[in-house]
């Protein structure tokens, strides 16, 4: 039988979650405060200013660039910046030719140790379902007016690879210090529909 | 009772109509409270309780109602795949996060009756860069990671992955081996017909067995 029509209204998501709490609760199976640390460990560890850092490193020292493109996971791991389950992370660099754009068509797969937790833009079905689709128009719509010369490769997360997108660095910047080139790195630059501007 | 295929609404890849893509700036990590015990509840779920795996919890949101799928929110969906893993493990029951609840608990649909594989896949890969495959016209009935808009599609390998665990036997729990994965690009004017851009390609993460070699 479907679901889909005529049903009763379902009860309000944050009071399911509360029920879930409860339930694990108490059978005993949810440790004291683990939530929390769960939730504080992402909100230290899962953010885009990693990736931002690791971005500016790589612009400003070339052997550094080679490392982070030959063996990304590694090369981030060196800024402290370590993926669980020994994740395998492949950098895509942009340049005047290529420009690299990220997808998870089927669900929302992200480098979280770089990226951090994907944004809402980015889970929406929207964006899932047009990217590989029509990706130039629709980096038009969301403010990237890519020239027509520049090929687009999107990467579609269909398997455990995750990616990151190494943005170019805008002119403008010459003799900028590592963290201020990293403060304006964005998550959406490193996912691949934005470049990176300056302020 | 539930049809047995499964080319799920979650495999959204070329589908048109759901609007503009849009960017709030400065996004918080979780907007809601409930949204972050969400988010840590999947955590308790596969580390502490072990009662399953990632691709079982892919698998699960990927068995919503299509209908709620599309009207719930990422994390909603999310919590919706933990709930239905936990009351098909044993660990809670429907029943009582319904009385909790004060209401209807929608969780996913019953998974296919998957059939563990025996066979040993190839030690080496069988495929390397620069060869041209074509990915199988499969439909498979349980989990499966590869995207509908690729099937039958022709494409290139670009890059000779890592092996790792097949998800259309780990997705139901069962025993999982090891197989080579690849990525493989495709033009955009062989996988749409109607391509008004030239010169994009659309670069896709598939296991071995997803594909055969292309003359």
């Amino acid at each position: 039988m479907s679901d889909s029509r005529k049903r009763d209204p379902d009860a309000p998501i944050a009071e399911r979650v509360r029920a879930l709490e409860e339930a694990l609760s108490a059978k005993g199976l949810l440790p004291e405060g683990f939530l929390e640390q769960r939730v504080e460990q992402a909100e230290e560890n899962f953010d885009p200013k990693n990736g931002a850092r690791v971005v500016a490193r790589a612009w400003l020292d070339p052997a550094f660039r080679s490392r982070l493109l030959a063996d990304g996971a590694a090369a981030s791991a060196e800024l402290g910046f370590r993926a669980a389950n020994s994740e395998y992370l492949v950098v895509l660099e942009n340049t005047d030719a290529v420009h690299n754009v990220i997808v998870c068509t089927q669900c929302s797969c992200t480098a979280w140790s770089v990226i951090g937790l994907p944004p809402d833009w980015y889970k929406s079905p929207a964006y899932r379902a047009r990217v590989v689709r029509e990706p130039r128009a629709l980096l038009r719509a969301m403010g990237l007016d890519l020239p027509e010369q520049v090929a687009m490769r999107v990467w579609d997360t269909s398997g455990e690879t995750r990616y990151m997108v190494l943005p170019q660095r805008p002119a403008g910047t010459q003799g900028w210090s590592e963290e201020r080139l990293a403060g304006i790195v964005t998550r959406e630059s490193l996912i691949g529909v934005a470049r990176v501007a300056l302020p | 009772m539930y049809d047995s295929r499964m080319d799920g609404i979650h495999d959204l890849g070329g589908m048109s109509g759901f609007g503009a893509v849009e960017i709030e700036r400065g996004e918080p990590m979780f907007h809601e409270r409930w949204e972050a015990r969400a988010y840590a509840l999947n955590t308790l779920g596969i580390r502490i309780l072990r009662a399953y795996n990632v691709h079982e919890y892919r698998h699960a949101v990927e068995r919503m109602d299509p209908a709620h799928y599309l009207a719930a929110s990422y994390y909603e969906r999310w919590f919706t795949g933990v709930a239905t893993l936990l009351v098909e493990k044993g660990v809670v029951t429907r029943e009582e996060l319904e009385a909790r609840a004060g209401g209807r608990f929608p969780l996913g649909r019953p998974p296919a009756d998957v059939k563990p594989l025996r066979v040993t896949p190839p030690p080496q890969p069988r495929f390397a860069a620069g060869d041209s495959v074509r990915v199988r016209e499969i439909h498979p009935a349980g989990h499966t990671r590869v995207p509908r808009y690729v099937r039958g599609k022709h494409g290139v390998v670009v890059r000779a992955s890592r092996a790792f665990e097949f998800p259309d036997l780990a997705g139901h729990a069962l025993p999982a081996h090891l197989e080579h994965t690849y990525h493989v690009e495709f033009e955009a004017g062989d996988l749409w017909t109607d391509a008004a851009e030239r010169r994009e390609t659309v670069v896709v993460d598939l296991w071995e067995s997803y594909l055969e070699a292309a003359p």
